[in-house]
């Protein structure tokens, strides 16, 4: 079995999440991510999955895989979302649903898989995203926003079940970032939330890395089950 | 392909393998009546959680074979598939035919 730490970075082909599966790859983690194409990049210690985090079957698969070959898996970043700004008033059924399919049923399954692993050495730190939107109630984000506070509540209770394992469980909220995902959204309403911080700017990829930086530490496997928003949000 | 008997055995190694885990001493005998859930159950809800995944990644890892054990028919039974370890290798074997199916 390698030395080096395993470490799964869900949703790693644009964003956040290839931006963190870089960065570890970099220093010398084995990393491997998946999104639902081809990563369009490629990296040393880095490996790609192509699926769908909401397809059990293929979650099993592509778990049990990086198992085989790695032997451990040490951490999961849980980045992979979806997000359809909408008017509660003019949102479809299937959209409601497809958003709870990724954003918690997916989280859910990695977790899950992810864990039964972890379960074997007693060592695990599992970081969920989620986003800063729920707690300030943003207009237009309700069901992406309950989604997200569905999985606050999810990590908690893991953070219990999953504790006798020596597995953390936690919970990260940037600040709007210029992702894709928010590339879409109105330059006032970001403004808007920017003006709501109390750091007022956007939130960048570092800001990502310190906070996941904290949470896999070695050092803190007394932090978990926490919640952890940037710009002062609480 | 895995017979009946390999299936015991594995629950028989994860048993062991919970047990220890949890500081409990050793059963004084193990059989396939040994109740895993319910009356007289020899683990408690962890334990069982720990079982069943223990029963997985032995699968797996030894026989290259990937299963849910827990899955929804599973899980709302009249019967617990867990309920002793004869019933879970029967669960355990077919669990794998219905998804070789």
């Amino acid at each position: 079995m390698a030395d080096q730490q395993v470490v799964l970075v869900t949703g790693s082909r644009k964003g956040i999440g290839r931006h963190l599966a870089e960065t570890y790859a970099k220093r010398g983690f084995l990393v491997e991510g998946c999104s639902r194409g081809d990563a369009g990049w490629e990296g040393e210690n880095y490996t790609h999955a192509n699926l769908d985090v909401a397809d059990e079957k293929a979650v099993k698969h592509w778990i049990s895989g990086v198992a085989k070959r790695r032997g451990r898996i040490d951490v999961v970043i849980n980045n992979a979302a979806i997000a359809t700004m909408n008017h509660v008033l003019l949102t479809p059924a299937a959209t409601a649903n497809r958003m709870l399919e990724v954003n918690v049923t997916g989280t859910m399954l990695v977790c899950r898989d992810a864990a039964k692993v972890m379960m074997r050495r007693k060592y695990g730190r599992i970081i969920n995203f989620t986003t800063i939107v729920a707690p300030i109630a943003l207009a237009g984000e309700a069901i992406y926003a309950a989604s997200k506070s569905a999985v606050v509540t999810l990590t908690r209770i893991l953070a219990f079940e999953l504790g006798q394992w020596g597995i953390t469980c936690n919970s990260f909220g940037a600040t709007p970032i210029m992702t894709d995902m928010i590339r879409g959204v109105p330059k006032d309403k970001v403004d808007a939330v920017v003006q709501w911080l109390a750091i007022k700017r956007l939130g960048t990829y570092e800001d990502c890395t310190n906070v996941c930086d904290f949470f896999i530490s070695p050092a803190s496997d007394n932090i978990t089950g926490q919640v952890l928003y940037l710009g002062g949000i609480t | 392909m895995v017979e009946r008997g390999t299936a015991v055995e594995i629950i028989y190694a994860a048993l062991k393998e919970v047990l220890e885990q949890a500081a409990l001493p050793p059963l004084a005998s193990l059989t396939e009546d040994t109740v895993i859930v319910g009356k007289d159950a020899v683990l408690d809800s962890l334990g069982v959680v720990s079982l069943i995944v223990e029963v997985e990644q032995a699968l797996e890892q030894k026989h290259d074979v990937s299963i849910t054990l827990a899955s929804d028919k599973a899980m709302s039974a009249k019967n617990s598939p867990f309920r002793t370890v004869g019933v879970l290798a029967d669960h355990v074997l077919q669990t794998i035919a219905e998804g070789a199916a």
